[in-house]
């Protein structure tokens, strides 16, 4: 068994730059089910929105990265008013199955070979990002990996991990100073009871339009972060097994806190990730059990390999996550007092 | 009944239990409009000195079903008006209709001569008019003291941008605050401030919704069932506080069932029934009223019905009461 690489994938990549993108998902996510109570199925929906503004304009546009990034928000806002207008007025659930459909719609749309053009198909848009790279502080002569314990980076994720953690906290300090501001309280009202925040003279239905707007451009800067750290746009990225993730982010951290988003992403990673490399060096380990290696017990019963242990992991990670929702359903930062009240 | 008097659910000074009025009551709410309505006629329609609220030719049909179908109601500026009839009335729907939670499918209604039924219920609060629910709407995951700053008005705080500075909006909150505070003092609430509301009783829960209601500072305050669900000395302090709105010159309309609590603080009685209105007047004519006595009450309403050790009725009117009521109810669901 090699603890040291198990350790080094879990808090390389529990702080990693894929963590950077859950994080910022779900900081939108949250902004929509926990403080508005939007059901938003189709989070990932707003990642591909965002994604494909920035990748559009280099690619199909010729345009600048950088306006690309003010392209990327602009569709956000736009799919919030083709979601939100038909939707928001009517009860939640219909929000939620429109939300699906839209994220599915804009995957197959964007794939399909008549789009070649403009989104690249199948293909996606690749090494648009160079301009964003150019400015990397970490690039130095010779090797290109940075290590320190058990952490371990190359010059470019750590340059994506600056800039995107310091865009977390930027959307952490924006959602934090809104909460407690009266028109969070606007917000929680309409949560909790959307008839009494109108009675009131609250407008619900703005209201909503603004959080599914602020949530889904935080949710679209997850998505340009998401193709930048790969330099490469691909639909099948932004397939709806993400939109899940997301939300098994937000639930371990805990619906409706401001720190659920971040610490939720972290520890998602790093299991996953943890839970992956374990895997992989038990398969390989020259363990022995009944006279065979644990490998061999593993494919023999479990038909697990180490080809299929990416999949398995998500399965172990699911049963986890079932066990975390039976003993402790508020997740980590949540309260199962408030939680209770639900029922009353 | 409760014998703390820290009890939230019961107001010092309103002794609980009594039918009419409590002492306390009288001294702290003299009627502003006493006698405005000596004049009025006593029937469907009439015309009142100063109507803060109109509703003409409203009918509002679900399907085949025609719910509310009211020909004209005028509700007198300053006073206490019950909304009274059997179930199904269309109690509940006049209401929404009133408040701009449902449109009517013909007729208009006005707000001091302002029409009203194409407003969205959000902006009636600016135009003085509040509602609570007939199934209470404490926002659980709020405290108390939240739900009722919810309910100001006038807060820079409550658009998106402004809310990102703080400076903007801080000082209309403490003022908001403050405001809270007292209205919560008043309704006796203040140990249960910081309280998440979804942890009070029932009948705290019905207080926070109408504090909540009193901080948007209406003209026109419409309860549906203020006192659905509540103990007696609840609704004792209740009926306290639904007078001290109308000494303060605020106009209520509240739907109710208890003939007790009618009798006791309205000063106008409409009747429903199948969607219409079939009796208006003081609540002392409402009893002479044969239609509202057929429609509604029963010819013994007045009287207790007493029964024998098998349980059976002994007086002789509670057969006729059963009777008529009967014949009501199949006319209802004629």
């Amino acid at each position: 068994m090699n603890w040291e690489s198990i350790l080094t994938q879990t808090f390389s990549q529990g702080f990693g730059t894929q963590a950077v993108v859950f994080a910022l998902a779900a900081i939108g996510l949250n902004i929509h089910f926990g403080y508005t109570g939007l059901l938003n199925f189709g989070q990932v929906g707003y990642m591909a929105a965002g994604a494909y503004g920035l990748g559009m304009t280099v690619y199909w546009l010729d345009q600048s990265f950088w306006l690309g990034i003010v392209m990327g928000i602009i569709y956000c806002l736009v799919l919030t008013l083709v979601l939100g207008i038909p939707t928001l007025r009517l009860r939640a659930d219909y929000l939620g199955i429109a939300t699906i459909a839209a994220s599915e719609s804009i995957r197959l749309f964007v794939r399909s070979r008549g789009q070649r053009t403009r989104t690249g198909a199948s293909e996606g848009i690749n090494d648009f990002a160079d301009p964003f790279f150019d400015l990397n502080i970490f690039n130095k002569p010779g090797s290109q990996s940075y290590r320190f314990f058990y952490w371990e980076y190359r010059a470019g994720d750590l340059w994506v991990m600056l800039i995107g953690w310091t865009v977390v906290a930027l959307c952490l300090l924006i959602t934090w100073q809104l909460m407690r501001s009266p028109w969070g309280r606007v917000l929680k009202a309409i949560r909790e009871d959307e008839d009494a925040a109108r009675a009131l003279g609250k407008n619900a239905y703005a209201y909503k339009l603004q959080a599914l707007a602020l949530g889904g451009v935080i949710g679209g800067l997850a998505g340009m972060f998401q193709v930048i750290r790969t330099q490469s746009v691909q639909p099948d990225t932004f397939n709806p097994t993400i939109t899940f993730m997301i939300w098994a982010v937000l639930i371990i951290g805990g619906v409706a806190r401001i720190w659920s988003p971040v610490v939720g992403a972290m520890i998602f990673w790093a299991a996953i990730s943890g839970l992956e490399a374990f895997l992989r060096e038990l398969i390989r380990s020259d363990w022995e059990l009944f006279g065979d290696t644990i490998g061999v017990h593993a494919e023999r019963f479990l038909n697990l390999t180490v080809q299929n242990v990416s999949q398995v992991k998500f399965m172990v990670f699911g049963m986890t996550l079932m066990l975390l929702m039976r003993f402790r359903p508020q997740g980590i930062f949540g309260s199962r007092e408030e939680m209770a009240l639900d029922d009353r | 009944m409760t014998d703390n008097s820290n009890d939230a659910d019961f107001v010092p000074g309103i002794t609980a239990g009594g039918g009419g009025a409590g002492a306390a009551t009288d001294i702290e709410h003299h009627n502003p409009i006493e006698g405005v309505f000596d004049d009025v006629a006593w029937e469907v329609g009439v015309a009142k000195p100063d109507p803060i609220l109109k509703a003409t030719k409203v009918s509002r049909k679900f399907g085949g079903l025609t719910a509310v179908d009211v020909d004209y109601l005028e509700v007198q500026r300053g006073s206490i008006t019950a909304l009274i009839g059997p179930n199904g009335a269309g109690k509940t729907t006049f209401f929404n209709l009133l408040t701009g939670f449902d449109e009517p499918t013909t007729g208009s209604v006005s707000l001091n001569g302002e029409t009203i039924d194409k407003v969205p219920s959000h902006k009636l609060a600016s135009k003085g008019m509040v509602r609570t629910f007939q199934l209470t709407k404490a926002l659980s995951k709020l405290t108390v003291v939240e739900n009722m700053k919810l309910g100001a008005k006038d807060q820079p705080g409550e658009s998106m941008f402004k809310a990102l500075f703080s400076p903007l909006w801080k000082g209309r909150e403490d003022a908001v605050e403050q405001q809270a505070r007292e209205v919560l003092d008043r309704f006796n609430m203040t140990h249960m401030a910081e309280e998440f509301a979804g942890t009070l009783s029932g009948g705290q829960r019905k207080l926070v919704e109408m504090a909540r209601a009193i901080m948007t500072d209406p003209e026109l305050v419409m309860l549906d069932e203020p006192m659905a669900g509540v103990n007696p000395a609840l609704t004792q302090s209740l009926l306290g506080l639904v007078k001290q709105l109308r000494s303060e010159g605020r106009t209520v309309i509240f739907v109710e069932h208890d003939m007790d609590v009618v009798r006791d603080i309205s000063d106008w009685v409409v009747v429903m029934a199948e969607g219409k209105i079939i009796a208006e007047g003081p609540p002392e004519s409402i009893g002479e009223n044969q239609a509202v006595v057929d429609a509604y009450l029963g010819s013994h309403h007045d009287e207790d019905l007493e029964f024998d050790e098998d349980g059976n009725t002994t007086t002789e009117t509670g057969e006729a009461t059963f009777s008529v009521n009967a014949k009501t109810d199949s006319e209802v669901s004629e």
